[in-house]
């Protein structure tokens, strides 16, 4: 007898929408010389102090686990990055978890408490985990959309206007996937506002905390009141260019980080070893590396930036992440019309908008995590395909 | 480091424009700030990194170690600038450690390098002593790799 899969298999993930990108991702897997800007990890290799670390660590000791939450020796080393960074402490043993990943962290704080039919706001566009593992967890996503007349930051009275009794947990991420943005220290000082008289958790996903340009990052946790009620996630994936290590963090509370990390406890163990004994050398000795690396990113933001808006792509100057968000609108296309288009015709992958959220329509994400060569050579390939299909006047 | 020479020392062909954008500067500004740097000599010249090898020059380069005796009021200085009055020498540096003057040397052939070295180097007055070093392949110059493609092993759109 034929195995009927579909019904072996959980009715949640069946009902789980691929990731947006994956037919675009085949598609230009199919062709020669592409471009692509599509990427969303750091160009650099990891800092050479931390690979040393990872050798020498395989050469000298045994690689066994970890206590669950993580080494401690790490785990004060992040509570002490936090506090020079954000001027937030966390207690290093009974609040920082050490996870797989900001992956991990995201998972287990939206399943350590949603409940079934909790309500779960997610601030769009957005990087494209959240709702699928809020559906798993038996809740329910509700995406809050921003716009670009707001630069995509999050208003108070947008979030307001979703609120309901049912409402668990206020996904913020901030700086942004795929749009840039950022939220300054007023702009979140009115989403605390907003949230100080509720029961709502805050998941304030920072993982590119340490790319702002012109301004440093600033934590909700920061804001009087919102540390007891936010889970802070954090990693070392974009910072450090450490993305294959697979190492992240999450800060709360302690009730909240004991339950979390009874999750982490059954389905991970301990995180990767090797891994965390390199990311202590990672926040002890590689603040330059940050900075030289963050340096690097601003001048391309710069330059995509201008590039872009010359050439009728218009897109507001990004803060934060290493992306720019430019407007389609003026090529009549949709975001998937145009990326596919633009592959066919011109070679260079970018990623639709609407990849993260419906409200990314009309836009796409081009990451400048790439050498400035390729970045002109794309924008060289792009002009072309604009000029072509109606974006330059002149 | 300036950015505008950051930017110029890896690529020193970046336009204007390229570099205003980069900077959030206009084109006027880096023009005239490029020629300041030239006039005040902080800039002092634009190269190709080469491929000797591709671009199947014959040539021979060498490392060349000085001892000198420092003369009185006017330390290495004197020497240094005699020596950099030959044309087969590139690059002369002051050094810390066990010799005092660095050189790097091209000719034609080993012989012609060797030749250079014992009949004018040595021969000079104040130099005591000299260690010839071939090179043999260049790996990296000026931050960019010679031979290897930087190859990109990320998957070509990830979110």
């Amino acid at each position: 007898m034929l195995v009927n899969y579909e019904n072996i298999l959980s009715d949640v993930v069946q009902q789980m929408k691929p990731s947006g990108i994956r037919r675009f991702f085949d598609l230009a897997a199919t062709m020669d010389d592409v471009i692509s800007l599509g990427v969303g990890e750091p160009d650099f290799s990891t800092p050479w102090s931390i690979r040393k670390e990872a050798i020498d660590v395989l050469e000298k000791r045994k690689i066994v686990y970890t206590a669950n939450a993580g080494l401690s020796q790490l785990r004060a080393e992040v509570a002490n990055y936090l506090e020079k960074k954000i001027h937030v402490k966390y207690d290093s043993e009974h609040e920082i978890v050490i996870t797989v990943g900001g992956s991990e962290a995201i998972d287990i704080a939206i399943r350590g408490v949603v409940n079934r039919g909790d309500e779960v706001l997610i601030v769009e566009p957005c990087f494209v985990c959240y709702a699928p593992i809020v559906q798993m967890a038996g809740g329910v996503p509700v995406p809050i959309a921003t716009k670009e007349e707001n630069k995509f930051k999050l208003k108070a009275e947008e979030l307001r206007e979703k609120i309901t009794d049912k409402t668990k947990l206020l996904v913020l991420p901030f700086p942004n996937n795929p749009t840039g943005a950022i939220m300054t220290r007023e702009d979140l000082e009115e989403i605390a506002e907003v949230l100080r008289d509720t029961n709502i958790m805050v998941l304030s996903d920072e993982i590119y905390s340490e790319m702002t340009y012109g301004r440093k990052h600033c934590s909700i946790t920061e804001l009087e009141g919102m540390q007891e009620r936010t889970i802070l996630v954090n990693g070392f994936s974009k910072a450090f260019a450490m993305t294959g290590w697979r190492l992240g963090y999450l800060c709360a509370p302690e009730p909240v980080a004991k339950q979390l990390v009874k999750i982490h406890q059954y389905i991970i163990m301990s995180s990767p070893t090797v891994s965390q004994y390199a990311a202590i050398v990672a926040l002890k000795e590689c603040e330059h590396d940050v900075e030289r690396m963050v340096k690097e990113y601003n001048i391309r933001r710069r330059y995509l930036v201008e590039a872009f808006n010359r050439i009728g792509m218009t897109c507001f100057s990004p803060e934060g992440a290493f992306y720019v968000f430019p407007s389609i609108q003026c090529t009549g296309m949709s975001s998937e019309e145009f990326c596919e288009t633009l592959l066919e015709e011109e070679r260079v992958a970018v990623v639709p908008g609407n990849a993260f959220g419906e409200s990314g329509e009309g836009f796409v994400r081009v990451s400048y995590a790439y050498s400035l060569r390729h970045l002109m050579e794309a924008v060289s390939r792009i002009t072309r395909f604009l000029e072509k299909h109606g974006g330059i006047h002149e | 480091m300036n950015e505008l020479l950051h930017l110029l020392k890896t690529n020193a062909r970046l336009t204007n424009a390229q570099l205003a954008d980069m900077l959030g500067k206009t084109e006027q500004e880096i023009a005239d700030e490029i020629r300041a740097l030239e006039a005040k000599g902080v800039i002092r010249g634009y190269t190709a990194i080469i491929n000797e090898e591709l671009a199947k020059n014959t040539e021979v380069e060498a490392l060349i170690e000085l001892r000198v005796t420092p003369k009185r009021d006017c330390g290495f200085d004197d020497i240094a600038k005699t020596i950099m009055m030959y044309d087969e020498v590139e690059t002369v540096s002051l050094m810390s450690g066990m010799y005092d003057l660095a050189l790097t040397v091209k000719g034609e052939s080993l012989k012609e390098v060797a030749m250079f070295v014992s009949q004018r180097l040595s021969a000079m007055e104040g130099v005591l002593a000299t260690a010839t070093h071939f090179v043999l392949k260049r790996y990296k110059e000026k931050g960019i790799l010679i031979e290897e493609e930087d190859y990109d092993e990320r998957s070509m759109i990830c979110p």
